[in-house]
């Protein structure tokens, strides 16, 4: 926060910055994708789909400080709700637009089926009950395929609808203004806007009275029931929210890929998405934002560590592939020893990280 | 009735084997508070050890296969005492003092960094395990039983007695539930609690040994990525006992290898044949979340009471 | 971080990205004129559960190169050097499409592979829309060529043609009554076995039993004992060898006395590695026709074995994709999928797996489907199915 104040003080600079970032922002696939190749694009929109996802499960975990180690599921509801609704494999082509609100109510709707009865629970009893939700929902995508066809079982839905802005499918490459836009670029613009905001709203959220008392649950549960505020309520409603931003990244993810199926919603992929608020700094949006995109850049990048070892000793002496997870793991482990509070902790949680000396503070349990 | 008896047997072997599992987590839990997703991998490398060990055996001498199942156990044991040792000092015990999620990470990462580094020793492949014992099956009521499969019983019960006695009757024990309470306090009263914080972990780890090698023997295969789910599914079945308490964790993982050998049974015939063993994991969760929304912590799991 | 530092990182960013940009322009000029370089693609899982098969499928496809490099191919009049880019999409649909992208960057000239269907249907799409040919050597989903890209072509007998092969052995040459089906719920598993029950059921075979496991399972002991209680003549799995080598044992050790039968996914030397005793018997199938009868089929194996170990199951098919995919181009002379492609689809090419031909989706025609059988201790040729029919 402190840096935007000290922006606001000098109003000159701060245009200036934000005039570059923008700029840097709008240029960017162009950049990426004439230095490094379009692979580069996707990868970015990747990033920007997993910034979506992160700032989601940041507002159940780093807001309202409910452990869900099922988020994914939110994920795949949106996903598969965008991919039958406009495919061939209902014959129905709904546009986008609809798609998307659509996609995130009825992801929210989950949202309150999963909170609604684990409101009692705390902390690991929380974590693993939302594990077994995001479980549960991923087996039931894999078989109602039988005995009425509804999610085509494992075969995933194929052929999925792309985005189409004024019946150009984004996909396709288009001419802008005498310039070659490739679908990843076109999809990059569509998802920064979404990206923005859900920024925008989880900004709001922070310091609105709902993001108060959600800080309120997760520091002290019961001072925060004394306090007046209907935990039920306000703990549904992190939940519901969110689980629809988890609901759009889906519907997004459905129509940039063309193809979902179960097995991109695995448990593996909650934990990834928790690594990233946990890494960048839980409950800070910068934070996780960084987290974000070093999840999705860094084991891109690691894929070049074969061409390094060929600069370097002139030949491959250990797979680059054998080697990429190890690295990233190692990654996970130094971040947490030097910078546990993530590498971009919100003031509020640093402040109360270094003034604490005997008493551990808790992130999610009252208890204690 | 045979055939419900036989799930029944299938059903106590598999929940015997997360019930193992499941002790060094509930251990760990108890004591730190602290997810060890690590410890499916532990055992995994358990396992790896073992198969590494009993195959140089093989190849040198003749011994009998109990004997180099034997050796292979101790040495495996061995190892992963160690390595749990090192993974408590080197990832863990730094922070001790920092917000809850961030040790949770950490054994992400180490969890990851067993695998990759036993894909590296061991390669990618399913190994076959030797088959160092012979399995003589008996017959109870029309189901079969092999004297191995009552074996894994036996010893997880053992195993968990031992436990209890060790937490109840000895002095470690006493330090152990007292840094359980309150690490602080328990260090005022001259309890080294580091060190004991160390000894869990190497005995919880030494538990993922005697699994590992229990499962890769048992199943006849051995694969770096065989820690993951069956840490997973341990952990559930911690905290449906109540995570943190022994006999919950044997409680725990007995009921939820029944209810999966159970539920893959018996969904189809009850459902009417809507569902069936494909939702068997749905229905161990279902049956988990159920307990859970009724007991918040776990069977039995009073959190006051000893949690060591 | 002030705001001066973000003005300045901004602007590094800026000139860094321009910096590389021009870069580039100057990387394109390739070899000497009367030499071209000809890149071929892969992607398999080199990470995670299949790695095992991931790495075989590279080796098959390295053997093919590095033997089209020393031959000294000329395409078009021009020296052909090839190039092997192989990535790895650890079996994931996300990570495929964004390993095709690579590819579709790197400019290569056709792409080996997916290995899976999984991740060969996403990005079979990406591939289309750039016009680069694929060729899968093990995908077998029917859904892949049925999409109506010009583009995509395998050399293995998909999974109807496999699942009726399968399933016409099960009831007219083992003579098997009631069947029990037990797949892993992956798209392969269970495609497989739903291609098997239907032909078994249109043969006059009875379904006793569905049951179902997952592609990480070890304990197989509770879906096994509800089979058992059917008493079927004949279990067909649908699934890979991973799960069915020590399920073998299991099937041993509670008593199923039933024929074991299964796909290509089974059909290697780990399934018998991993079953030990309790493989003896097992049935399983591979498309194509074995090796050691086809020209140079032999050679290959010799070969393959000698410098990459035992083969593990899909690397000769690597090996024929990559071969009809030069055979295509020095046809065509040109490495342009676009020039090139025409002639793929015409071509027929002897490989080490079969006669390879394609129809007009890019599946392969004539999809023979051998039966084996382990005897002692090794998979046995029993007899070879299909043709024309097999459609």
């Amino acid at each position: 926060m402190s840096t935007w104040g000290k922006l606001k003080k000098d109003r000159r600079t701060a245009w200036v910055t934000f005039t570059l970032l923008a700029l840097l922002l709008a240029a960017l696939p162009f950049l990426v994708g004439a230095s490094l190749g379009n692979a580069w694009v996707r990868i970015i929109d990747f990033a920007l789909l997993y910034i979506m996802l992160a700032l989601g499960l940041n507002i159940v975990v780093g807001y309202a400080g409910l452990l869900d180690l099922g988020y994914v599921a939110f994920y795949a509801v949106g996903a598969y709700v965008y991919a039958l609704l406009a495919s061939p494999h209902f014959g129905l082509h709904l546009p986008f637009w609809t798609l998307l609100p659509l996609g995130a109510l009825v992801a929210a709707l989950f949202g309150v089926l999963l909170g609604a009865p684990t409101l009692r629970l705390r902390g690991d009893y929380l974590a693993i009950v939302t594990l077994g939700f995001g479980e549960i929902i991923r087996i039931f995508l894999n078989n109602l395929n039988a005995p009425v066809n509804i999610t085509n079982g494992p075969q995933g839905v194929n052929l999925i609808d792309p985005f189409s802005v004024a019946g150009h499918p984004l996909s396709q490459t288009m001419q802008v203004a005498g310039l070659e836009m490739t679908g990843a670029a076109a999809y990059y613009y569509l998802f920064l806007l979404l990206t923005l905001g859900i920024i925008f709203v989880s900004m709001r959220l922070q310091d609105s009275r709902i993001g108060r008392a959600w800080v309120a649950i997760r520091e002290d549960e019961v001072a925060a029931e004394a306090m007046g505020i209907n935990t039920r309520n306000v703990k549904l409603l992190a939940f519901a929210m969110g689980a629809s931003f988890g609901g759009v990244s889906g519907g997004l993810f459905a129509g940039f890929q063309g193809f979902v199926s179960p097995e991109s919603f695995t448990l593996m992929e909650s934990i990834m998405i928790l690594c990233m608020i946990v890494l960048g700094g839980m409950g800070n949006i910068p934070g996780v934002i960084l987290g974000a995109v070093l999840l999705t850049v860094l084991p891109e990048a690691l894929r070049y560590v074969g061409v390094l070892q060929e600069a370097l000793f002139g030949r491959v002496i250990v797979n680059p592939a054998d080697l990429r997870m190890l690295l990233f793991g190692l990654a996970l482990i130094l971040v947490m020893q030097f910078r546990p509070a993530g590498l971009l902790p919100s003031v509020q949680r640093r402040r109360e990280f270094s003034a604490q000396d005997g008493e551990q503070s808790s992130l999610y349990d009252a208890q204690h | 009735m045979d055939i419900f008896l036989q799930q029944l047997i299938n059903g106590l072997v598999l929940g015997s084997i997360y019930a193992l599992v499941a002790l060094g987590y509930t251990m760990v839990y108890g004591i730190l508070e602290l997810i060890n997703f690590a410890h499916g991998e532990v055992a995994m490398i358990g396992a790896m050890v073992c198969l590494a060990v009993a195959n140089t055996l093989l190849a040198q001498a003749g011994l009998p296969g109990a004997a180099v199942l034997g050796i292979g156990l101790l040495v495996a044991i061995g190892a992963c005492v160690l390595l749990g040792f090192a993974i408590e000092r080197v990832a863990y015990r730094p922070l001790r003092r920092a917000p809850r999620l961030a040790p949770l990470i950490t054994a992400i990462g180490v969890s990851i960094v067993l695998q990759n580094i036993a894909m590296m020793i061991w390669g990618k492949q399913y190994i076959p395990f030797p088959a160092l014992l012979t399995a003589t099956p008996l017959h109870i009521g029309g189901a079969t039983v092999t004297d191995v499969q009552i074996g894994i019983i036996l010893l997880s019960a053992l195993i968990m007695i031992a436990l209890v006695l060790l937490v109840q009757k000895t002095k470690l024990g006493r330090a152990m539930r007292a840094t359980a309470q309150s690490p602080e306090v328990a260090g005022l009263m001259g309890v080294d609690t580091n060190h004991v914080i160390s000894l869990t972990f190497m005995i919880g780890s030494a538990l993922a040994a005697i699994a590992g090698v229990m499962v890769s023997a048992y199943y006849g295969i051995a694969h770096y990525y065989m820690g993951f789910l069956l840490g997973l599914k341990a952990f559930s079945a911690a905290v449906l006992g109540g995570i943190g308490n022994i006999a919950g964790a044997m409680l725990g993982g007995l009921l939820l290898g029944v209810i999966e050998s159970l539920g893959a049974g018996y969904i189809g015939p009850l459902t009417g044949g809507v569902l069936g063993s494909n939702y068997q994991d749905v229905f161990a969760f279902f049956v988990l979340i159920l307990v859970l929304v009724f007991r918040p912590s776990g069977l039995l799991g009073e959190r006051v009471v000893e949690r060591a | 971080m002030n705001q001066n530092l973000i003005v300045k990182f901004t602007l590094l960013a800026l000139a860094v990205s321009l910096a590389a940009c021009g870069k580039k322009e100057g990387a394109e000029s390739a070899a000497s004129s009367n030499e071209i370089v000809v890149k071929i693609g892969t992607a398999n899982p080199l990470t995670g559960t299949q790695a095992h098969l991931g790495k075989d499928n590279e080796n098959g496809i390295r053997m093919a190169i590095d033997e089209a490099n020393a031959k000294g191919i000329s395409i078009g009049g021009k020296k052909a050097k090839f190039v092997l880019i192989s990535e790895d999409d650890q079996a994931d649909p996300r990570q495929a499409t964004i390993v095709a992208q690579k590819m579709v960057d790197a400019n290569v000239s056709g792409v080996i592979g997916h290995m899976n269907s999984g991740t060969t249907i996403p990005a079979s799409r990406i591939y289309h829309d750039a016009g680069i040919v694929q060729i899968s050597p093990s995908a077998t989903n029917v859904t892949y060529t049925a999409q109506g890209f010009n583009t995509a072509f395998r050399v293995m007998a998909n999974d109807a043609q496999q699942g009726k092969a399968l399933a016409e052995f099960a009831t007219k040459n083992l003579n098997a009554k009631k069947i029990a089906i037990l797949d892993d719920r992956t798209a392969y598993g269970q495609g497989q076995a739903d291609q098997f029950e239907q032909v078994a059921k249109a043969n006059g075979g009875e379904i006793v039993a569905r049951e179902f496991t997952s592609d990480k399972a070890t304990d197989f002991m509770a879906v096994l004992t509800t089979i058992k209680g059917k008493k079927p003549d004949l279990l067909f799995f649908g699934g890979m060898d991973t799960q069915s080598g020590p399920m073998m044992k299991q099937i041993k050790s509670i008593g199923l006395e039933a024929k074991f039968l299964t796909g290509d996914g089974s059909s290697t030397p780990k399934f018998i590695q991993l079953g030990g005793d309790a493989a003896e018997g097992a049935y399983s199938s591979l498309p194509g026709v074995p090796t050691e009868k086809m020209p140079g089929g032999k050679a290959f194996a010799d070969k393959f074995t000698a410098k990459y170990g035992q083969i593990q199951l899909y690397a000769p098919y690597c090996y024929d994709a990559v071969n009809i995919m030069i055979a295509a181009m020095q046809k065509a002379g040109s490495a342009a999928p676009e020039k090139y492609l025409p002639e793929l689809g015409k071509l027929e090419y002897d490989g080490v797996t079969s006669k390879i031909r394609f129809d007009e989706k890019g599946d392969i025609k004539a999809g023979f489907v051998t039966i084996y059988q382990v005897k002692g201790g090794k998979w046995q040729p029993l007899e070879t199915l299909g043709g024309e029919a097999a459609k």
